[in-house]
């Protein structure tokens, strides 16, 4: 039986969290000696995106009643298509949505915030983020089925090109309950989570007019910008940049933190980033512990410092 | 209008994470209980609404008896009453199973949840919880205006907003923003001493089914030492990055 994906667009075009699940369903399928079925609704990026990194086959759900996001319709379209036994998600918002919907429909097991591919296929085992990062869960499934939503930069991407086929589905699924009104992308700005570097900032930066220093690095490295809790709280920057234990948690590649002191309910949020670069001019503050290189001294002196010399590195 | 709010009872956000020997459980000794924080924007939201409209609002939680001060501390905030199902919560959906059961029966205009717990980190009981009950559900909710029987919501989505009408009942997983972090209430006198004379119901479970099992738990692994670069030698902390973390 196959393995089926959810592959999530953003109005048409593909999300990097859905070329990661693809990559993540391929690398059970390639264990299972199985196929990949990625399942997508409204697309209108071309197939050939997904069969790069596995899919070997494409259903493409045509529904106008599906335009605007319903988790509940969604879930209902995807319940409709989806005939496999193992099913995965991005950990997305859209899709952390409709998964535990489709569990319900379906009386499967839903697994969360998958770290890892599966120890083990059956029965499904899987380790998975708990307490917010500072903890790790060894998941199993007691369903036939299991639902299983990966954590973003996690798995990672991996090419793995098959010659897919597309299938279009037309479906007329009832949205009745609710109506998307409006819906505001911010545009140019990359998504925090999916982000493979991310430059925060705390306190420490003594004022919102002073980010454009920030921004600035964050632009040059093709980063997101984040935040501490107490920077949002005080309305410096909006609370969804906001990374920490009650924020985002995030895993980028490499995570820069400027004027952050490290307060554990911050390290939850960002304790999983690869590497993990801590700026601060107090020799004491705990976030030195869980960086892996740190500079003393003034953000004001240093971020402008960096930021040409890693221009000048760039050429 | 009747509204029930699901609280989840989870260690302090200071708290130090350790698991027991055997690896099989999160370890309780020392400590301290509070209100999932992302639990108590829609705690809050909905003492808003019994403030504005005249609402009901009652509190359930899922969970043994050592959860009754967290319960206490969400009457001293403001809920009405509150129900407590008598059980440790093993997975989301045994968890989502008692409070559909009580929501079934209960008439509820509006069920709140906080959008994940910081413990187990599920995010999964608020979408099982609306489809147990075939409502519809609004997910990393950061703002909601009630008007009747429709309510307008706006939800967080990665890189922007949407906004939402949505027909109640219907079941609202809340986050910072639902309502404003400085408007979370802190319970005064009045509230705690009100709180002990407000109906905290405890029930039994309806449900043993868990689809979810904890094997057992890892602490993550620890880094290496962090190597310091001086301020003045930033081209060996942009070496590094480029050639040894690779990671520009």
């Amino acid at each position: 039986m196959a393995i089926y994906v959810y592959a999530e667009n953003i109005n048409g075009i593909y999300k990097k969290a859905a070329f990661e699940a693809v990559s993540y369903a391929k690398a059970i399928a390639d264990k299972d000696g199985e196929t990949v079925t990625a399942i997508s609704i409204n697309p209108t990026d071309s197939s050939d995106l997904l069969y790069k990194y596995g899919a070997d086959k494409v259903l493409n759900i045509k529904d106008e009643g599906l335009k605007g996001f319903s988790a509940k319709a969604y879930a209902q379209a995807v319940n409709e298509v989806a005939d496999g036994n193992i099913i995965v998600f991005p950990h997305t918002t859209d899709a952390s949505s409709v998964a535990p919907m489709l569990a319900i429909m379906k009386s499967y097991s839903l697994i969360t915030n998958a770290l890892e591919a599966p120890e083990s296929l059956s029965p499904f085992q899987v380790k998975r983020r708990a307490f917010s990062g500072k903890g790790i869960m060894h998941a199993k499934a007691d369903a036939a089925g299991v639902i299983v939503t990966v954590s973003q930069n996690a798995f990672g991407i991996k090419e793995n090109a098959v010659s897919g086929s597309e299938e279009v589905k037309n479906l007329s699924v009832a949205n009745e309950d609710t109506k998307v009104i409006s819906h505001e992308q911010s545009s140019g700005k990359l998504d925090l989570k999916e982000a493979e570097i991310v430059v925060s900032a705390g306190r420490g930066m003594k004022g919102p007019e002073n980010w454009g220093m920030i921004e600035d690095l964050a632009n040059l490295l093709g980063a997101a910008t984040a935040c501490s809790k107490p920077v949002s709280d005080i309305g410096w920057r909006p609370h969804s940049e906001h990374v920490g234990q009650t924020g985002k948690a995030i895993s980028p590649n490499l995570y820069i933190a400027v004027g952050i002191s490290g307060a554990i309910q911050h390290l939850a949020g960002v304790n999983s980033s690869k590497t993990i670069v801590v700026i601060n001019s107090d020799p004491e503050a705990p976030f030195f512990k869980s960086a892996d290189y740190g500079v003393v001294g003034d953000a004001f002196q240093i971020i402008p410092q960096l930021t040409e010399k890693i221009k000048a590195l760039k050429g | 209008m009747k509204i029930l709010v699901c609280i989840s009872s989870v260690p302090d956000t200071t708290s130090k994470i350790n698991f027991t020997a055997d690896q099989s459980a999160f370890d309780k000794n020392g400590i301290q209980w509070v209100i999932n924080p992302l639990d108590e924007f829609g705690l809050t939201k909905a003492i808003k609404l019994q403030e504005s409209a005249g609402a009901t609002v009652t509190v359930i939680n899922v969970g043994d008896s050592t959860t009754e001060p967290v319960i206490r501390k969400s009457l001293a905030i403001g809920a009405n009453d509150a129900i407590r199902i008598n059980i440790e919560p093993k997975d989301s959906y045994s968890v989502a199973k008692e409070i559909a059961n009580i929501a079934q029966s209960g008439g509820y205009d509006l069920i709140f949840c906080g959008k994940e717990s910081i413990d187990y980190n599920g995010g999964a009981v608020p979408g099982m919880v609306a489809q147990l009950l075939n409502q519809p559900f609004i997910n990393a909710c950061v703002g909601l205006e009630v008007n009747g029987a429709e309510a307008t919501a706006v939800r967080e989505i990665e890189g922007g907003k949407e906004t939402i009408s949505v027909k109640l009942p219907a079941v609202i997983a809340g986050q910072k923003g639902l309502v404003d972090e400085k408007d979370l209430i802190i319970p005064n006198m009045r509230g705690i001493m009100s709180a002990r004379s407000k109906p905290l119901t405890v029930r039994e479970p309806v449900n043993n089914e868990v689809k979810v099992d904890a094997v057992s738990f890892d602490a993550v692994p620890a880094r290496a030492a962090v190597k310091m670069v001086a301020p003045d030698n930033l081209d060996e902390l942009v070496r590094l990055l480029h050639e040894e973390a690779k990671v520009i």
